[in-house]
C-alpha cells in the first residue's frame, strides 16, 4: 500500500502518497464546504419570514 | 540530517494511499442507490408534502446512513470477503483501505447521518435510520450472517426499512402503507438471496457462510424460494387492495409477480440437473427487475394520484 521512508522526524512521502492525500484534501474541503452551503440554506427555510417576527 | 531506517510495515500504518473513490466504493454504491430509490418510493407514497430541501436532506442523511453500514459491514466482513471471488476486490481486501481507516469512516458518518436527519428532518426517522444501521451492523453482519441460515431473511429486514424512513421523514408517524412497502422488500430478499446462493453455493461454502443451499440442501432451498416468491408477489399487489395504489398498479405488480413465480417455479423444477444454473441466474436477475419495477411503478402512481387529486 505505501513505500513511505523515514528521515529524522518527518516521513517522505511517496508521489502516490502525496497525490492521494492532496485528493483526499480536496474531498473533504468539498464535501464541508456543501455541509456548510445547505446548513445555511436550511436556516432559511426553516426560520423563514419567521426571522423578522422577533421582540426587539 | 541523519536517516533512520524504520520497517515498512510501520510507514504503511501511517501514511494512507487511499483515494476519495475508495471510500466511495466501501459505502456500497450499489446497494445505496437502491436505498435512495425506495425511499423516495417511500416519500411520494406518504400524504401531504414536505419542503424540497428538507426531503433533499432526509434523503442525502438516508443515503449516507446507509454508505455508513456498507463501510461498517465491510469492515467487520474484511476477512471473508478476502476469501470470497465476489468480493476479493473490496478496499480492505485489495489493501487499499486499512480495517481501521474504514471503522472510523463509517462510525462518523453513521453518528453524522443520524443527527443531521434527526435535527433537520425529524426525530423519528432519525431513530428509525440508527436502528436500520445497528440492525444491519449487529443483528445482521456481526450475529446472523455466521451463524444461521436463516439469516437474510431476518437481515432482511435492514434493507426493507429505507422506504419506512422516507415515509416517517414526510409524515412523522408510521401507518400500515409503509409496512407494506417494507414487507414487499423483506419478502423479496430471500427468493433474491438464495437463487445468488444456489449458483455461488461454493463460494459461501469457502468462507463457512451458512447461506441457505449449503445447511439444508439445494432442493429445500429451491422450494423454499418458491414459497416466498408466492408470498411476494401478493404482498406487491396489496398497495392496491388496500387503496393507496391505482388499479393499473395493481394489475403491472400481479403480472410482475406472475412472472417472479413462474421464474420461481422453474428453478424449485430444474433440482440439481442444470449445471450452468441458468434458471438461477435468472431469477436473481429478473428479481433485481422486479423491485425496481414495482417501485417506480408505485412512484409513478403516487406521483399520478397526487397531480389527479
Amino acid at each position: 500500500m505505501a513505500e513511505g521512508k523515514f528521515t529524522n522526524q518527518t516521513v517522505e512521502m511517496t508521489d502516490k502518497q502525496k497525490k492521494a492525500q492532496r485528493a483526499r484534501n480536496i474531498a473533504i474541503a468539498l464535501a464541508l464546504g456543501a455541509v456548510v452551503v445547505l446548513l445555511y440554506f436550511v436556516t432559511w427555510s426553516k426560520l423563514g419570514a419567521n426571522i423578522l417576527q422577533r421582540p426587539l | 540530517m541523519s536517516v533512520e531506517s524504520v520497517p515498512s510495515s510501520e510507514s504503511e500504518a501511517l501514511i494512507s494511499s487511499a483515494e476519495p473513490r475508495d471510500y466511495f466504493q466501501l459505502m456500497k454504491p450499489r446497494v445505496m442507490y437502491l436505498v435512495i430509490f425506495t425511499a423516495i418510493v417511500g416519500m411520494l407514497v406518504a400524504p401531504g408534502g414536505i419542503n424540497p430541501l428538507i426531503g433533499f436532506i432526509a434523503i442525502l442523511c438516508i443515503s449516507i446512513g446507509a454508505g455508513a453500514s456498507g463501510a461498517l459491514n465491510m469492515w467487520y466482513d474484511a476477512d471473508i470477503d478476502a476469501i470470497m471471488a465476489r468480493t476479493t476486490k473490496r478496499p480492505i481486501p485489495d489493501g487499499r483501505i486499512t480495517p481501521s481507516e474504514a471503522f472510523v469512516f463509517g462510525l462518523v458518518l453513521s453518528i453524522l447521518s443520524v443527527m443531521m436527519l434527526g435535527v433537520l428532518v425529524n426525530w423519528l426517522s432519525a431513530f428509525l435510520l440508527a436502528f436500520t444501521i445497528f440492525f444491519y451492523i449487529v443483528i445482521y453482519t456481526m450475529w446472523l450472517k455466521r451463524s444461521t441460515p436463516q439469516n437474510i431473511v431476518i437481515g432482511g429486514a435492514a434493507g426493507a426499512f429505507p422506504p419506512v424512513i422516507g415515509w416517517a421523514a414526510v409524515t412523522g408517524n408510521i401507518s400500515i402503507e409503509p409496512i407494506v412497502l417494507f414487507a414487499i422488500i423483506f419478502l423479496w430478499t430471500p427468493p433474491h438471496f438464495w437463487a445468488l446462493a444456489l449458483f455461488r453455493q461454493q463460494d459461501y461454502e469457502n468462507a463457512s457462510i451458512p447461506m441457505m443451499p449449503n445447511v439444508v440442501g439445494s432442493k429445500s432451498t429451491r422450494l423454499q424460494t418458491l414459497i416466498y416468491s408466492i408470498v411476494l408477489a401478493i404482498s406487491g399487489v396489496l398497495p392496491t387492495i388496500l387503496g393507496f395504489a391505482s388499479l393499473v398498479y395493481g394489475v403491472f405488480a400481479l403480472a410482475m409477480g406472475a412472472r417472479f413465480c413462474m421464474l420461481a417455479y422453474k428453478v424449485w423444477r430444474s433440482g440439481s440437473v442444470d449445471n450452468e444454473h441458468a434458471h438461477e441466474k435468472k431469477l436473481f436477475g429478473f428479481s433485481i427487475i422486479y423491485l425496481f419495477a414495482l417501485f417506480a411503478a408505485l412512484g409513478v402512481d403516487a406521483i399520478g394520484m397526487k397531480v389527479i387529486g
